[in-house]
């Protein structure tokens, strides 16, 4: 008897005793078909490698208890392995000392990422001041595009626009025609995707960098940015009056279906035309919002925290591994709509517009042009970025002047620093 | 042995006492402390004063919160009371199918505030729900676009609550109107009192418990509103229809403010506390009174 209960003790400790292979346990947004697909790719390369993968997908594109768990968890000292977390966030995060010792610097250095990740890039992915990777990309999504109806285009005799005056005369002529020139969901992050495209456009450069990476008050509350909220005042009369409230991809469905002309929106909904079988050029059109050679990108990545337990790092190790992995970048991407942040994926299988903006990226980043999209979070702090779109959304939402929405914007951002 | 049973209700009480006064009261106050900090994206302990306050009331966005916190409770308090009692006292007649209609006008309550703002989102949009209904049918100048008018909006969520809310306080006040005494009520026509006047002198003042649970629930409904905001009108257009609780769950989870978060949930709980503690106190004085 003795024997056996000492048998059975010894075999519950084995399991705790051995190496139970890498561990991880992933949050993330992903759970769209197209998304979740090439998700799996993730999953199953993970599992072929002897990976144990504990998902945490968070529905909808909230994900307010996702948050309210994963700082729960943090401050319990449980973080998951990796979170889906990008921009400023992620240094953020490293402030409140809850990434550090940086497991993956290691796998970083051993693969060379500097080498794979463009240098704009890779600084969104270090943290410590820039001396340790701590977060891995997967993609890299263009903001200021315009999406338009083929049909709708060609029989009214319109082309692409390639300035804003050239928009709004091609917007007054589809509007005399009762067509609706301007599909667009009035939510506060989509209203704030449009004034961020239209500040590059009329600002310039220079002056989206001064507003909204430096969040200069002078220039946030100067005479160019009360031009940037007369053309969202022009752009909103474009609009139909279903638009507040709207989801992105119901508006995307009304160019498809040919009763609005153009979209602003991110790369993200060129996905929802090639769900719906379309492709560029024959039914619908793409290109970038008109700017000087500007280009807003937005990092999707993944941040891995302070975790305890060998299987747990080697589980970090092998996932940051395999997300900059070359197969998992290009099927990613292909599904997702964006492109590889990895600069070594051959682009041949990627459709038109995803070709155009990886030249465009390269050109961008030569003449100063390529900049990180503040609607999506690649730069401020969120409170500064919120409070900015606060005053964008209100702004459109309303008829408060251009004077009054600049007053407002500095006082906004002087209050949230 | 003797001990034991004595200190039995206690022992047994004791382990939910505990996680209640932990994780009710506890929370409040480390609430109250992380108000007091400059935490950002997660807590910290270092206290830095009442800065959060006087951010928290320079923010235009909390304004226009609390503003229409104020019209949405006063109109959907008013207007559920009104709506319950209407409803209630024509049931009270002594109908036929009274038990029908009562799971009628109850069955909102057994909708969550999701399926509620959801239903009413369609219903209210121009383009599909009602106003597009009118045009179709020949009225083409109808409008009716508070939804997406700011300013307006708020009411659609006065409207989405009524509906959902007035059927549950028609049955408290239903269930009010059943204890009053036949008796009185007989007294009364003898004495030559008309219905209107039976009910309005009479009946209703003697429901005045009635009408505070009614009042309690209905605040504290009205305050602690988000789901409903949500699904309807996600406190846009812009932030035209923002409540306290949304800004606050915004603030916490998309902004990194745990601090200003805190700090607009305890002014949230003062006005709570500012309601309901009055009304404790006075029912439990009466119940006092009573022994």
């Amino acid at each position: 008897m003795k024997k056996i209960i000492i048998a059975i003790l010894a075999m519950s400790l084995v399991p705790s005793l051995s190496y139970a292979g890498p561990k991880a346990e992933v949050l993330h947004w992903w759970t769209s078909g197209g998304e979740a697909k090439a998700l799996k790719v993730l999953k199953d390369d993970f599992a072929a490698k002897g990976g144990e993968w504990l998902d945490m997908p968070v529905a909808g594109g909230g994900g307010d208890a996702a948050m309210q768990t994963l700082k729960a968890r943090i401050v319990a000292n449980d973080a998951p392995a990796a979170a889906q977390i990008k921009g400023p966030t992620i240094q953020a995060y490293d402030r409140e000392g809850v990434v550090a010792p940086y497991n993956i610097d290691a796998v970083a250095k051993a693969e060379g990422w500097d080498k794979l990740l463009s240098k704009q890039v890779a600084s969104h992915m270090k943290c410590d001041d820039g001396k340790a990777y701590c977060a891995a990309p997967v993609n890299i999504h263009r903001i200021d595009w315009f999406w338009a109806n083929k049909k709708v285009l060609d029989s009214n005799g319109i082309k692409m626009p390639t300035s804003w005056a050239e928009f709004n005369a091609a917007a007054d002529k589809l509007q005399a025609k009762g067509i609706i020139p301007l599909a667009h969901g009035s939510q506060p992050w989509q209203d704030a995707t449009v004034f961020e495209a239209v500040a590059l456009g009329i600002g310039g450069n220079d002056f989206y960098r001064k507003a909204f990476v430096d969040a200069d008050v002078a220039t946030l509350s100067g005479s160019t940015m009360k031009k940037v909220f007369d053309q969202m005042r022009k752009l909103k009369s474009y609009t139909d009056e279903g638009s507040p409230g709207r989801d992105w991809n119901v508006a995307t469905a009304m160019v498809m279906e040919g009763k609005a002309a153009f979209q602003l929106m991110g790369d993200w909904a060129k996905g929802e035309f090639a769900a719906a079988g379309l492709k560029p050029d024959v039914d619908y059109y793409c290109a970038s919002t008109p700017s000087d050679n500007g280009y807003l990108y937005n990092v999707d990545s993944f941040i891995f925290y302070k975790v305890k337990g060998s299987d747990k790092v080697e589980g970090q190790k092998l996932l940051a591994s395999l997300m900059m992995g070359k197969n998992f970048q290009k099927v990613f991407n292909i599904y997702k709509g964006s492109i590889p942040a990895r600069l070594d994926v051959s682009m041949d299988d990627f459709d038109k517009c995803a070709k155009k903006s990886n030249s465009d990226l390269n050109t961008a980043a030569k003449k100063g042009g390529l900049l990180p999209s503040f609607a999506h979070g690649m730069t401020l702090e969120l409170g500064v970025k919120g409070a900015i779109q606060d005053v964008v959304t209100e702004h459109f939402n309303s008829n408060m002047s251009s004077d009054d929405a600049v007053k407002k914007l500095a006082s906004a951002v002087k209050a949230a620093i | 042995m003797f001990w034991l049973k004595r200190n039995l209700p206690r022992l047994v009480i004791a382990p939910s006492f505990g996680v209640l006064a932990w994780f009710v009261y506890g929370f409040i106050l480390w609430t109250i402390y992380i108000s007091f900090t400059k935490s950002k994206l997660l807590p910290q302990y270092k206290f830095w004063g009442i800065d959060q306050y006087f951010r928290l009331w320079s923010m235009d966005r909390w304004h226009v919160a609390v503003e229409n916190l104020f019209i949405f409770t006063i109109l959907f308090l008013i207007l559920c009371i009104f709506i319950g009692i209407v409803l209630a006292i024509l049931l009270d007649q002594k109908i036929r199918a009274e038990g029908f209609l009562r799971t009628i006008y109850l069955y909102p309550m057994a909708l969550s505030f999701i399926v509620t703002g959801t239903a009413w989102k369609w219903i209210l949009n121009p383009t599909l729900g009602i106003e597009k209904f009118a045009r179709d049918i020949g009225f083409e100048t109808f409008t009716f676009d508070w939804l997406t008018t700011p300013g307006m909006s708020i009411y659609t969520i006065v409207i989405a609550g009524v509906w959902q809310s007035s059927g549950f306080i028609m049955a408290i006040f239903l269930a009010g109107l059943r204890s009053v005494d036949d008796e009185i009520i007989k007294a009364a026509k003898i004495d030559g009192a008309n219905l209107v006047s039976i009910y309005t002198k009479i009946i209703l003042p003697m429901m005045r418990p009635v009408f505070m649970s009614a009042i309690v629930i209905l605040v504290h409904l009205a305050i602690k509103s988000y789901d409903l905001v949500i699904a309807l009108t996600a406190g846009g257009p812009g932030i035209s229809s923002d409540m306290p609780a949304v800004f606050m769950t915004q603030m916490a989870f998309h902004r990194s403010e745990i601090g200003l978060a805190s700090a607009s949930a305890i002014m949230m709980f003062l006005t709570v506390s500012a309601i309901v503690v009055p009304y404790l106190y006075s029912e439990l004085k009466r119940e006092d009174e009573r022994k």
